[in-house]
């Protein structure tokens, strides 16, 4: 999976961390450090992450992105 | 243009974009996005598909992620023909082509320029071809340099303390290892965010573990017997005995394959207007040149319309964006790319993050926080009003402050309502003087009416 | 309409199902003033803006809503109407709860809080939850074996949530019959609307204050039990932290525990027994979440938008003039930030009172916005999925009995009582 975080959107209160901890990491209060490629196995996780972020800082491939598929 | 429409051009028209990093791929989504559904090639030179820079000197040196594992996720399919591995050697303006480094030419009918920045490698070519001398500007740079720091140097010298040295820094001492930090200004960060941060940031780096030293810098690199790195000398005499050096020197335009193409490219990078569209050698704004990204440089209207390059990832995205959608519009439907510049650095746990442009401003005022905790707000001035703040571990605060930017409020900005820092009075920002670049262009011809500009190639 | 009778029936307990229709009459004026000059924002910008300015406080010893009501306004409405929060303040004295308080004490207290809950410190605790999360819903949905209906909030929406709340606080699950009653009460005490002024309502404030006195007790126990004994869980930690801020006051760690327990699950089990509800209203949408259940961490958030657990959070007031959307909010001023108004902004979100899985704006006020933004969000969330995903997995064929379910009468948390379907069976558990 690809994602990217854009951190200048990011303002660091951690919803997303604690829901894909091997893929989202806090460093520090608010720095938000992530892995770009992680692994198909943590793909339930990502996508948790990535809905739970309150300014949809988080963008994932359009690949990986159920609601990029789903049109009727 | 004229004579085309702008449906069939379109439909067929041909697209070129040169550079395939984050710019040229944003602005090929976008293109596709606006409905541009003609031919799109994309030529980079590096053999990679897009990738993220940010990374690299964060995650990647630390040894978390893989140099090659931070790609870039695409928006939506894109269908171009990718050209990647080979450079863009020359523009031909009046066959509308591109001249490749394998021989071959691309023809366009607009072209998207977002060639980037490429890092300063250290003056002295002997010494910067020592083994133990890096930069950090690619994928394969941060590879090399993490397989380095992970073989555990005794010393690290760092050489320039921006934004990427400093953050370089901050990963030696968390992978425990020594690191000294040579800074020809007075403080880090200094140059973005100015000598009273800069202080701060200083204060961050010694308690850290960092050997920092402002104020000088570093005259000659020596190399051993086996062409390693092994000593360095600095400006104030000393000799340090180092194994591992990292110039962290700022960045060079990559408008090297322009010359020729008369365009406003120099030093500074490639001149556009407000809509991405690029200036010719003499300020003429051309009809199907765009540019984007670290290259670009564009007059801003909340800066006195200054001329500014933003070298920072959201100018890359949006401005590609803009650019995108000037390509393929109508006149009167054009947009502006007029971000408010943000930028985010993470280093010795804190977050520092900043928005407009602190070094527009020449005062300072600490707005929220507590400095002594690093957990802070400040707000930057010029004439009155405010044009830049930064905070640190404060984030969440920072777009009351954007908002603040963009309506050209008073400086200094009325006080929050709690959390007030002691000392909230303005100050003198104290930026360094900005050092002039060459001058690249001169005029020529006597008679107003035959007046040329040329351009002068700058020492490269 | 005007804005103060828009806002006076949106906050009628006969129209909690659906307030909608009032706020979209207030967003007509985004910030509007209203009764006892509450400022009251319905327009998603307004509230983003607000949420982030340092001249707004969410101590609500700053604001006058307090004096305002306390003083028995006589122009009608409500009289005594808050004094849930009055006490809060009144009785305990000294300090106050992260949620009713501004930096740097706020953001002290968060860290100290964060530092046993989640990242940096503690990156592992709320993933940790996940396992449990799925035992509870497993074992709640095998007791349901054999039925043939039950009531999605009391069988499922709210035991899940209390118990991994107690547990991760260390409050013994088996007091969960007593506190329970308490926090329904004392929160169905705080009534900010029309009918707090009615005999009914009168008594019921007087309920909540009693209630809230026997749960301050409670708390007060563990907390002196947790100072002799240590033991696990937050409330523990917190009385014998050691961190690099140091220890909360003793009444902080009250205040903030009374906060952590009922913020805990109250929200949460309002957004579960939602989901459930909004996917039934919505045909197709149980059958979609079946095939792609990658889909339910993003319905979820949609299912919030357009149900807020936290309609808005009565604490905030202005520490100057403000001056935004053509009104100037003056200092001292109450003003309600109305998440849930917010979320349905047609300028935010287009064609705001449709279910969308396919929805690009997200950025919902769900979870609150600014410094004050939710703190436990992410575990709500995991439970939330687990919850979800279970059901999905192992409940066939749910159908509403009655729509709209009745409604828990408080205004600020806001979901249905009861929520009764009928079925066709449970699952057995699967390989998970
Ligand atoms: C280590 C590092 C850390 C950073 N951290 C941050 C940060 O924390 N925050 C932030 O805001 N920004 C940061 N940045 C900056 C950010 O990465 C850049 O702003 C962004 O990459 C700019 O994108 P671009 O596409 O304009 O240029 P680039 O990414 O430089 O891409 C230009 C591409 O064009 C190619 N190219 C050049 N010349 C030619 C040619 N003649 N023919 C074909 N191809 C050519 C280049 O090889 C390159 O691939 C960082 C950069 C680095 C290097
Ligand atoms: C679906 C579930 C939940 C929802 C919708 C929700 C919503 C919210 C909202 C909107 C706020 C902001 C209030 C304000 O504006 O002042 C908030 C704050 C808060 N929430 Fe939640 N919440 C949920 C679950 C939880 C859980 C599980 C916990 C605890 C573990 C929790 C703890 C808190 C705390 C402590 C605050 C105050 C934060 C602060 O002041 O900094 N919440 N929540
Ligand atoms: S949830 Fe979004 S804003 Fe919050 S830390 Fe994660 S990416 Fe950043």
């Amino acid at each position: 999976m690809r994602i990217v975080i854009d951190l200048n959107k990011c303002l660091g209160y951690a919803q997303c961390v604690p829901l894909a901890p091997e893929v989202l990491k806090l460093s520090g209060e608010e720095a938000v450090m992530y892995d770009p490629n992680p692994d198909d196995t943590q793909r339930l996780r990502v996508l948790r992450a990535v809905a739970s972020c309150p300014v949809q800082a988080i963008l994932l491939d359009y690949r990986d992105d159920p609601g990029k598929t789903t049109k009727p | 243009m004229i004579t085309r429409s702008l449906d069939a051009f379109k439909a067929n028209g041909q697209i070129v974009i040169v550079g395939a990093s984050l710019a040229g791929l944003r602005g090929a989504e976008a293109l596709r996005d606006e409905g541009f559904g003609g031919r799109l090639t994309i030529i980079g030179d590096e053999p990679h598909a897009p990738y993220d820079r940010p990374p690299l000197s964060k995650q990647v040196l630390e040894g978390w992620v893989k140099a090659d594992r931070t790609k870039l996720p695409h928006r939506r399919e894109i269908d171009a023909d990718w050209r990647l591995g080979v450079a863009a050697t020359g523009l031909d303006r009046t066959k509308k082509l591109v001249r490749l480094g394998d021989g071959t030419e691309v023809p366009f009918d607009r072209l998207l320029i977002t060639t980037g920045v490429r890092a300063r490698q250290w003056p002295n070519p002997a010494e910067a071809g020592l083994e133990g001398v890096f930069t950090v500007r690619t994928c394969d740079d941060a590879a090399r340099l993490q397989a380095a720091l992970a073989a555990r140097p005794r010393r690290v010298l760092i050489i320039g303390a921006g934004y990427i040295g400093s953050e370089m820094a901050s990963v030696c001492r968390k992978l425990g290892l020594d690191v000294t930090v040579a800074e020809r200004a007075a403080a880090p960060l200094a140059g973005a965010l100015g000598n009273v941060i800069g202080a701060i940031a200083a204060e961050m780096q010694r308690d850290a573990g960092v050997d920092l030293r402002t104020g000088v810098s570093v005259s000659a690199l020596e190399g051993d017997s086996r062409g390693h790195v092994c000593r360095a000398h600095l400006s104030d005499g000393t000799r340090l005995d180092v194994d591992l050096v990292l110039a962290s020197l700022g960045s060079i335009r990559n408008v090297e394959w322009l010359d020729g193409a008369r365009l406003a490219a120099g030093y500074w990078g490639l001149g556009c207007d407000a809509g991405c569209r690029v200036f010719d050698v003499h300020g003429v704004v051309t009809d199907d040149i765009f540019v984007a990204g670290d290259v670009a440089r564009s007059p801003h209207v909340l800066f006195g319309y200054q001329f500014l390059s933003m070298e920072h990832w959201d100018n890359a995205v949006l401005g590609a964006a803009v650019a995108a959608h000037n390509m393929v519009c109508e006149e009167l439907d054009r947009r502006a790319h007029l971000l408010v510049p943000t930028n985010w650095s993470g280093q010795f746990g804190v977050n520092i993050k900043s928005v407009g442009v602190p070094s527009f401003g020449d005062e300072i005022a600490f707005t929220q926080g507590a400095v002594t905790e690093r957990r802070f707000a400040a707000a930057y001035g010029r004439n009155g009003r405010i044009v830049g703040a930064v905070t640190f571990n404060q984030g969440k605060w920072l777009q009351h402050y954007e908002a603040l930017i963009m309506r050209s409020s008073p400086f200094p900005p009325p006080p929050a309502g709690f959390d007030v820092p002691a000392d909230a009075r303005s100050v003198p920002a104290d930026f360094p003087p900005r050092g002039v670049g060459a001058p690249d262009v001169i005029l020529t011809g006597h008679d107003p009416n035959e007046r040329q500009a040329e351009l002068v190639q700058p020492p490269r | 309409m005007t804005p103060e009778q828009a806002f006076a029936e949106a906050m009628k307990f006969e129209n909690r199902p659906n307030p909608y229709p009032f706020f979209d009459e207030l967003r007509k004026t985004p910030v509007a003033r209203t009764a006892h000059g509450i400022y009251v924002v319905t327009g998603y910008k307004e509230i983003i803006a607000l949420a982030h300015d340092p001249r707004v406080s969410s101590d609500l010893r700053n604001g006058s809503l307090l004096a305002m009501i306390r003083g028995g306004d006589s122009s009608g409405a409500p009289s005594d109407a808050d004094s849930g929060m009055a006490e809060m303040l009144d009785k305990y004295g000294g300090d106050t709860m992260m949620i009713l308080s501004d930096p740097p004490d706020h953001s002290r207290m968060r860290r100290q809080a964060m530092r046993h809950f989640g990242p940096p410190h503690c990156p592992d605790l709320i993933p940790s939850m996940e396992e449990y999360s799925v035992r509870i819903v497993n074992d709640l949905l095998d007791k349901l074996k054999g039925k043939h209906r039950f009531d999605v909030v009391d069988d499922y929406a709210y035991p899940l949530p209390v118990a991994v709340i107690c547990k991760i606080l260390g409050v013994p699950v088996e007091d969960e019959k007593q506190f329970h009653v308490w926090i329904a009460e004392f929160l169905g005490g705080m009534d900010l609307g029309p009918e707090a002024a009615t005999e009914e309502g009168k008594r019921r404030q007087a309920k909540g204050r009693e209630s809230r006195t026997e749960l301050t007790k409670y708390l007060i126990g563990l907390i002196e039990r947790a100072e002799k004994k240590g033991g696990e869980g937050m409330i523990a930690q917190l009385v014998h932290d050691t961190g690099p801020d140091g220890r909360m006051s003793s009444s902080e760690i009250l205040q903030n525990c009374i906060l952590l327990l009922v913020a805990g699950h109250d929200s949460t089990v309002n957004l579960l027994a939602h989901c459930v509800l909004t996917l039934l209203r919505n045909p197709g949408s149980i059958d979609k979440l079946r095939k792609r259940p990658e889909l339910i961490p993003r319905a979820i958030e949609e299912v919030l938008r357009l149900e807020s657990s936290v309609q808005f959070f009565p604490s905030r007031s202005a520490l100057s003039d403000i001056e935004i959307a053509g009104t100037t909010i003056p200092s001292g001023a109450p003003i309600f930030l109305m998440y849930t108004a917010g979320n349905r902004d047609p300028a935010q979100f287009p064609d705001p009172n449709t279910f969308s899985l396919e929805r690009d704006a997200k950025e919902s006020l769900g979870w609150g916005a600014g410094v004050h933004t939710c703190f436990g969000g992410p575990l709500a969330r995991l439970e939330v999925n687990v919850g979800l995903e279970t059901f999905l997995r192992r409940v066939r064929n749910p159908r509403l009995v009655v729509d709209p379910p009745p409604y828990r009468p408080s205004q600020i948390f806001r979901g249905p009582l009861h929520c009764e379907i009928e079925i066709d069976g449970i699952e057995d558990r699967g390989a998970s």
